[in-house]
């Protein structure tokens, strides 16, 4: 049997692609193979690990857990889209950069989205809060201490960086 | 693993989705996907075809209404997102058990994609949503061919991840009824990890005299216990009296129904608290 193929365009990073794809492709492997953009990762794919985390329309969302062709009409936000303008790294990254807030490096892409997220929602988030924003992403290395400076310290940065938007 | 082929259909209209459905008695509908999605890339699940709604309009719709008629409540469309249901403080006012349930529903990344009526038709009985609409006495409304039809929660769950809705009806809406002056409800679950599956869970409805209790996790559909009359002491016990904890991977019958004993006494004591 010849599978079905459908004609998908995915917003990505503010750039257009078009791709066809048979409908049972997920957005994290249409992410990966077929737009090359291998920053998002895929680890458990069944929605618990929390690397392929992306923004859709600015919210964070499993891409493991989408179709690509259901992505069609959203505005999609990758790890790739955090660096600034400039390409100087974004506030969650440098601050991950700071409190070294990673090893291995497998999941920060997840925590990163993620946590970009969450900050827009939640500029200033209390110890307990900034432990809460990454309660759905896992981390196998750093046992997370760092991460939750990394949560604080991108806060700061944020703040520094823009003032209006708190 | 990655899901097997399906056909695709992504309608415009509810009767464009109805008359997919209808056509291909081995269809699901797709709208959050957070629990379909898994099923398929396991392999637990392989429909012949997917009819995503996400396309159809006016189905993303909050209401809460209370104005002293009898239709007061929480009325949640198909595609509202639980994330968007959870942030309505609307709904916190007009039925907060709905409230309290969500925020343990998976995490926040889940609850911004997976919809509460999704959850309600996935009928799991370790899902907190059944749960708070079989307690609440709430229902369901589908569209089918023949037209519109509403489900009363008593006769939605039939077995584990089986509901009454027909195969080629779409689940529209779900009615929350208010909470009653005077009555109190309060939510409490257990997991291993935050945000996973709860070993057990429980919510309470106290209003004047009645108290009852529905449990998640406890048994392989929503299960509600009425427990009026009893004294304080007592509850758990009666509890378990109308409950046989299953035994599986995740806990063994003896430790859930340890679990019913505590958490009953606690949610029947903060929903009393929470009288208002």
């Amino acid at each position: 049997m010849t599978e079905e193929l459908h004609d998908v365009r995915l917003t990505v990073n503010g750039n257009t692609h078009e791709i066809r794809v048979p409908a049972r492709r997920l957005l994290s492997d249409a992410l990966r193979h077929d737009l090359r953009l291998t920053g998002t990762h895929v680890g458990c794919e069944h929605g618990v690990c929390g690397a392929c985390t992306i923004l859709v329309d600015g919210s964070p969302m499993r891409s493991c857990l989408m179709f690509a062709v259901s992505a069609e009409g959203s505005e999609i936000t990758t790890v790739e889209g955090l660096t600034n303008p400039d390409g100087s790294l974004g506030h969650v990254q440098q601050a991950f950069l700071e409190c070294h807030g990673l090893q291995c490096g497998f999941c920060t892409p997840g925590f990163l989205t993620t946590i970009t997220a969450g900050l827009r929602e939640n500029p200033t988030p209390t110890h307990e809060e900034a432990r809460e924003m990454i309660a759905g992403n896992l981390c196998r290395c750093t046992g997370y201490q760092n991460i939750v400076k990394a949560v604080e310290r991108a806060a700061a940065l944020r703040q520094a960086q823009e003032p209006e938007l708190t | 693993m990655k899901p097997a082929p399906f056909d695709y259909r992504r309608p415009g209209t509810i009767a464009e989705a109805v008359a997919a459905l209808a056509g291909e008695p081995n269809a699901k509908v797709l709208a959050g996907g957070q629990s379909l999605v898994p099923l398929l890339s396991m392999r637990l699940a392989a429909p012949a075809m997917l009819v995503d709604i996400n396309g159809l309009p006016g189905l993303d719709t909050i209401e809460a209404k209370s104005d002293g008629q009898s239709d007061d409540g929480v009325r949640v469309g198909a595609l509202a997102r639980h994330a968007a249901v959870l942030a309505s403080p609307d709904v916190r006012r007009v039925q907060p058990l709905v409230s309290l349930a969500l925020a343990n529903v998976a995490h926040a990344t889940i609850r911004n994609r997976g919809t509460t009526v999704g959850s309600i038709v996935h009928a799991d009985a370790a899902a907190e949503m059944p749960v708070v609409l079989s307690l609440l006495d709430g229902s369901l409304d589908v569209e089918g061919p023949g037209g519109r039809r509403t489900i009363p929660a008593s006769e939605l769950y039939l077995g584990p991840l089986e509901s009454s809705v027909r195969h080629d009806e779409i689940a529209v809406s779900a009615y929350f009824p208010a909470l009653a002056p005077g009555a109190g409800v309060a939510f409490e679950e257990i997991a291993r990890r935050h945000g996973d599956y709860a070993l057990v869970g429980a919510a309470a409805l106290v209003d004047g005299e009645s108290v009852k209790v529905g449990y998640l996790s406890v048994s392989d559909v929503p299960t509600v216990v009425d427990l009026t009359g009893v004294a304080d002491a007592d509850l758990g016990e009666a509890a378990l009296a109308q409950l046989d904890p299953a035994e599986d991977i995740h806990a063994s019958a003896a430790y859930r129904a340890q679990l019913v004993r505590v958490l009953t006494g606690r949610v029947v004591r903060s929903a009393r608290e929470g009288v208002r």
